[in-house]
């Protein structure tokens, strides 16, 4: 291999990704934030004692964790316009996708959760006199939170891999930029590979994270 | 009131005085990080000899038993079997510190095999029958026939009892049926002793007595054992020798009836005591 | 909302789809066992005791966990040959990308599985005078094995949904096609919607064998 790595054009186009940056953290947090907070009214209703707002949460999840990111991505950007009839910006489009995927999979996780509290905290606070409305909201959700904070975490991570599909849609994010470097310069070694690297450092710490807690949870449990 | 597991008819003193012995432990010690589990351990079991270990928890004693069959690996001192020391002495660590031992793989499995174990917790094979626990051993380590293995295992199932269980899977039994099929595992490998681990703790107490049963029928054949148990009932007839283990070294050794009935030492007394205060 | 649904023209141009269907197939069956491959070397030396083999392993691992997927089909379908000065074919490319990102994650299901595996097993075997080799083949593995089959379903859907990534090196499975098929008929509303519960179909069903053959290898329990 006598392949020269250009360093003085990665740290030329530097400033460039990290406009792209930028963006994926744009893209990133309010999906993810959205994503779980919906993902709770998803859970509440899977758990219902309403059998329409059981199957209705039970199709809605399973459509977005049985299909492709990708295709929900591109399904909402030009599919979706079409049926409400309004045009939607690529960047709208891939955050709607992502906090709607995210919602499908929160769920999950805080249906979870919310099953793996003993039937005993339900029975203790139910004995108080407690309404089940004030029983979730007292004791079981605190405890759910603190629970499944590994698995959001995870699902921080999922969601920062899958923002860099956006590009697909052209919003201008870190992969975006990228690619749009790499095509110019005609440098994809470089230019990805630092792609990747960002992408790394940006990921790796929730991982981390995410493994720290779950190994101290374990050590109390 | 009588009790059944107590026996009355295990002949006395059986080893022969002459009978050279089968393992031999000379200077065993025992670190768990900072922690000198066992600290210089002598000691020789020859074949007939039933030893009970007893002592309080934390005292070193199953760390002793796993030592002996290299469940756990000694930090300093010999093990021999048969008069022979097992591993290779490869020079000092440290300055000052005890040679450092290595044991191929290969030495470590013939010790095994000729020294089985049962466990606290049966350790039986969940994926396999019953039949297919007690046969796994011949099979897999003595290379033996399938059918002759299974002649074996079924032989020592019905001597445990559970002849009529061999093609249940472990889960659907009880501790105490689980327990006999760990010890008939560990018989039909035809061991020169057997190393007991606390085989009753994790029983309920309704079935503690039939392991204790089985226990007693081997001690009846004269089989060399070492059993490590709370159950001072029991270690008194079943044992021709009691050590009494505290602190990483036996602290008094002698017959059932000398360290059970008769301690001199305080630190034994006072442990009997914490057994016998109950008793009616 | 007056849009007027018409399948017909996707519907026609279903050998297109099945064409798009059949290579998603193909591309994550290959992509399964080399990153199985991939996964089972990469397990061994992560549980070897040697540093040198294990951390070089670890770094692997983590390195695909925390980066997107797209990053790596770019990077092997640009970057890489140019530095080996060859050319990729989207499939291969698609195949590498695939399998060393699943690779890395199979590892962690094997791995998983391994430690799982209770003291009191390793000890039972052992005691009965059995070798690394013997107990590793008779005792440790085939438990590991079943329970490493839910996570491994789990790491293998993952997969197949990102299969649909090899539509960005313009390699004809399913999402591709789909493409074709919506810059022919300009139906991206019934085009995305149909390629959508085509995976659909694919994925509940796939998982529905799953659920069978786990069922038939955990009979013991």
């Amino acid at each position: 291999m006598d392949y020269a790595f250009d360093f003085a054009l990665v740290v030329e186009t530097f400033p460039i990704l990290m406009r792209g940056f930028v963006v994926t953290l744009e893209l990133w947090l309010p999906s993810l934030a959205i994503g779980l907070a919906a993902g709770l009214v998803l859970a509440l209703a899977r758990l219902s004692r309403s059998r329409l707002l059981r199957g209705g949460s039970l199709v809605y999840i399973e459509l977005f964790r049985d299909t492709p990111v990708l295709i929900q991505l591109i399904w909402f950007y030009y599919a979706f316009p079409i049926l409400i009839g309004v045009q939607l910006s690529p960047f709208t489009a891939a955050l709607l996708g992502l906090a709607l995927n995210s919602s499908a999979y929160g769920a999950e996780i805080f249906r979870g959760g919310i099953q793996s509290i003993a039937r005993g905290q339900w029975e203790g606070a139910k004995a108080l006199g407690m309404r089940r409305a004030d029983v979730l909201r007292r004791i079981i959700l605190p405890q759910v939170f603190k629970l499944m904070l590994p698995a959001f975490t995870n699902r921080a991570v999922e969601v920062a891999k899958m923002s860099s599909l956006a590009s697909v849609l052209s919003v201008h994010e870190l992969m975006y930029q990228g690619r749009l470097l790499s095509s110019t310069y005609y440098r994809p070694f470089e230019i990805l590979t630092t792609v990747a690297v960002v992408y790394f450092v940006l990921i790796y710490p929730a991982t981390f994270l995410s493994m720290t807690l779950e190994r101290r949870m374990a050590g109390k449990g | 009131m009588p009790d059944p597991i107590l026996p009355v008819s295990i002949p006395s003193v059986s080893p022969v005085p002459a009978a050279p012995p089968i393992l031999q432990v000379s200077g065993l010690h025992k670190w768990f990080g900072p922690l000198h589990v066992l600290q210089g351990i002598d000691f020789s079991v020859a074949a007939g000899e039933r030893v009970a270990i007893i002592g309080g928890s934390g005292s070193g004693k199953s760390t002793f038993l796993r030592c002996l069959n290299f469940m756990e690996m000694p930090t300093a001192g010999r093990i021999a079997l048969d008069g022979t020391p097992l591993g290779r002495a490869v020079g000092k660590a440290a300055p000052g510190k005890p040679d450092e031992v290595r044991y191929p793989e290969s030495e470590l499995c013939r010790v095994r095999e000729r020294v089985g174990m049962v466990f606290q917790q049966f350790n039986l094979f969940p994926h396999m029958t019953v039949l297919e626990n007690a046969m796994e051993g011949l099979v897999t380590v003595k290379r033996m026939k399938k059918a002759e293995a299974r002649e074996r295992a079924l032989r020592e199932l019905d001597k445990v009892g559970l002849g009529g269980k061999t093609d249940v899977y472990p889960g659907r039994l009880s501790g105490g049926q689980q327990q006999r099929v760990a010890i008939a595992r560990a018989l039909a490998m035809e061991p020169e002793i057997l190393l007991f681990d606390e085989p009753t703790s994790s029983l309920d107490p309704e079935l503690v007595g039939e392991v204790l049963r089985v226990i007693r029928q081997l001690a009846e054949e004269g089989r060399t054992m070492l059993l490590v148990t709370h159950e001072l009932g029991f270690a008194y007839h079943f044992a021709t020798k009691v050590i009494f283990l505290a602190d990483g070294v036996f602290h008094e050794v002698g017959t059932p009836d000398e360290v059970l009935k008769h301690p001199r030492q305080e630190r034994t007394r006072a442990f009997l005591e914490r057994f016998t205060e109950f008793s009616f | 909302m007056s849009y007027q649904w018409d399948f017909s023209p996707v519907l026609t141009r279903w050998p297109l789809l099945l064409d798009g269907l059949l290579n998603t197939v193909k591309i994550a069956a290959i992509a399964i066992v080399f990153g199985v491959l991939v996964g089972l070397v990469l397990a061994l030396l992560r549980l070897s005791p040697r540093r040198y083999l294990r951390l070089p392993a670890a770094a692997f691992v983590e390195f695909y966990r925390n980066t997107p997927p797209i990053v790596h089909f770019f990077w092997f379908f640009y970057a890489l040959p140019v530095v080996l000065n060859i050319s990729l074919d989207p499939l291969v490319a698609a195949v590498l990308a695939l399998s060393t990102q699943s690779g890395a994650f199979y590892a962690e299901v094997f791995r998983g599985g391994i430690r799982s595996i209770e003291r009191g097993q390793w000890e039972g075997a052992k005691a009965l005078g059995m070798t690394h080799t013997q107990l590793m083949r008779r005792i440790v593995v085939p438990q590991a094995a079943t329970r490493m089959i839910a996570p491994f379903v789990e790491r293998s859907f993952e997969l197949i949904k990102t299969t649909a990534l090899a539509s960005t090196l313009a390699y004809g499975e399913l999402l591709y096609q789909a493409m074709m098929v919506n810059s022919e008929t300009f139906r991206p509303l019934e085009v995305y919607t149909t390629v959508a519960l085509l995976y659909l179909v694919l994925l509940v069903s796939c998982s529905a064998l799953a659920r069978v053959a786990e069922a038939r290898l955990t009979a013991y329990r």
